[in-house]
């Protein structure tokens, strides 16, 4: 009974609104939801990549500040962008972040994660929440999630996993591309690479 | 003896390499100097990869279950506890030292040969150590990026690190060769195996897999160095 009226009240929460949700316990509750979600499905179990990134698109990726990733991996050159080059850079880094997020998922599904106290006082407004995944043999992999404040609740702008920022990763291959062929040359590369990954899961999923 | 002069002469042959390379390459990273040779090297490594040591991982996990797996990882995840042990002495960082050999002991006696990580159950941490963090906390620099063949991805420094980290390893000194060999090898590909899905996301996620490989192996060594919390970078202003 306690256990509906907790769930009716998360629910409620929910359609809310995600915007008082504290950092530490949407990262937990997003985690938890879409391990549990996998752990009911025999298809996300077999990796069907379709299947995960509808799992993710709605669970997660509605926590994720996009604009503020693209613009952070860009960097200078994202300054020069006309509105149009940043729409399109943002949209071709989203796919590809969704995709490296969907290939992921099932790497987790049982782990056991520690999910760490978030030392935070009120007024801040850009904080870390560290997740532990626990296993055997090996150090703890930890997973951070750099999360900012906004107006439309907690926005995770860079995953950090043992050590590794996910933003920072792209800021030498981005510049590159920059230097080579000016932002549209970035973002051709951009759309090349997400349809050249849309074309083998298009040919999987028929056989 | 004879193990000695051939390290000597591949370290030497390595060397001519890097001389050779270092002349004829345009650099664009000041991190990564002989990008012209670690790039060729980055293609030996991974054809070497993709015609056999992924295939043969892939079979390995398709045929040993999980339990099995984790018991040859843990086998030698145990001897690696040592070393673990042994550099946070060096680093100064004596708890976490004494817990590393600890882990040694009740994973070898109630961890049977240390094929069960029983120590992590009872809450005592695995770390990650090696002799090129030990330099590093030393104040030794990074050193530019190599890629060596079969080795993989290191720094200048790491690849001194790597020097003493395999020279001092119980599996490289097993005795007959017969039976170095085969644990060498069955070590390679347990680690292999685990990095299957890392690898898959590493495809899934890189625009040019090279730079990917470099920029991400250069950031976990940071992390590394530094036990998970290095400084934080400024947050550049949008």
């Amino acid at each position: 009974m306690s256990k509906w009226i907790a769930s009716a009240a998360f629910a409620f929460a929910a359609a809310a609104g995600a915007q008082d949700t504290p950092p530490g316990e949407l990262v937990k509750s997003v985690m938890l939801d879409i391990q549990a979600s996998v752990a009911q499905d025999k298809d996300l179990q077999a990796g069907d990549r379709d299947k995960t990134i509808a799992l993710i698109e709605q669970k997660a990726l509605p926590h994720f500040n996009f604009v503020s990733m693209t613009s952070l991996a860009v960097g200078p050159a994202w300054q020069k962008a006309t509105p149009e080059q940043k729409k399109r850079l943002v949209e071709g880094f989203r796919g590809l972040l969704t995709r490296t997020y969907a290939s992921s998922v099932n790497s987790f599904r049982d782990q056991k994660l520690d999910f760490r106290p978030v030392r935070m006082k009120p007024a801040d407004t850009d904080v870390t929440v560290l997740v532990r995944v626990l296993q055997s043999g090996a150090q703890p992999l930890d997973i951070e999630y750099d999360m900012e404040k906004t107006v439309r609740g907690w926005k995770c702008y860079d995953v950090r996993v043992g050590g590794i920022s996910l933003v920072v990763n792209y800021r030498t291959e981005f510049a590159n591309l920059v230097r080579e062929g000016g932002v549209d040359g970035l973002i051709n590369a951009l759309e090349a690479k997400n349809k050249s990954a849309e074309r083998p899961a298009a040919a999987t999923a028929k056989k | 003896m004879r193990g000695r002069q051939t390290g000597l002469r591949a370290a030497a042959l390595a060397l001519a390499l890097l001389a050779a390379a270092g002349c004829s390459t345009v650099a664009t990273d000041p991190r990564d100097p002989f990008e012209g040779f670690n790039r060729a090297m980055y293609a030996f490594n991974d054809g070497l990869d993709q015609v056999a040591v992924k295939p043969v991982s892939r079979a390995y996990k398709a045929v040993a279950p999980e339990p099995l797996r984790g018991m040859v990882r843990n086998f030698f995840a145990n001897i690696d506890d040592v070393f673990n042990g042994a550099n946070n002495m060096l680093q100064g960082k004596f708890l976490d030292g004494w817990t590393d050999w600890f882990r040694v002991v009740v994973n070898t006696t109630f961890g049977v040969l240390g094929i069960n990580d029983v120590a992590s159950d009872m809450g005592l941490e695995k770390h990650n150590e090696d002799f090129g963090q030990t330099f590093a906390v030393w104040g030794v620099g990074d050193g530019p990026y190599l890629m060596l063949p079969f080795f993989g991805p290191y720094t200048l420094r790491d690849s001194g690190g790597l020097i003493f980290d395999w020279e001092l390893d119980p599996v490289v000194r097993a005795r007959p060769i017969a039976l170095r060999n085969s644990l060498i090898a069955t070590r390679f590909v347990s680690k292999r195996t685990d990095l299957l899905d890392a690898s898959r996301v590493m495809e899934e996620a890189a625009l040019d897999r090279y730079t990917f490989l470099r920029d991400a192996y250069l950031q976990r060594r940071r992390s590394l160095i530094y036990d998970g919390n290095p400084p934080r970078e400024r947050r550049p202003q949008e």
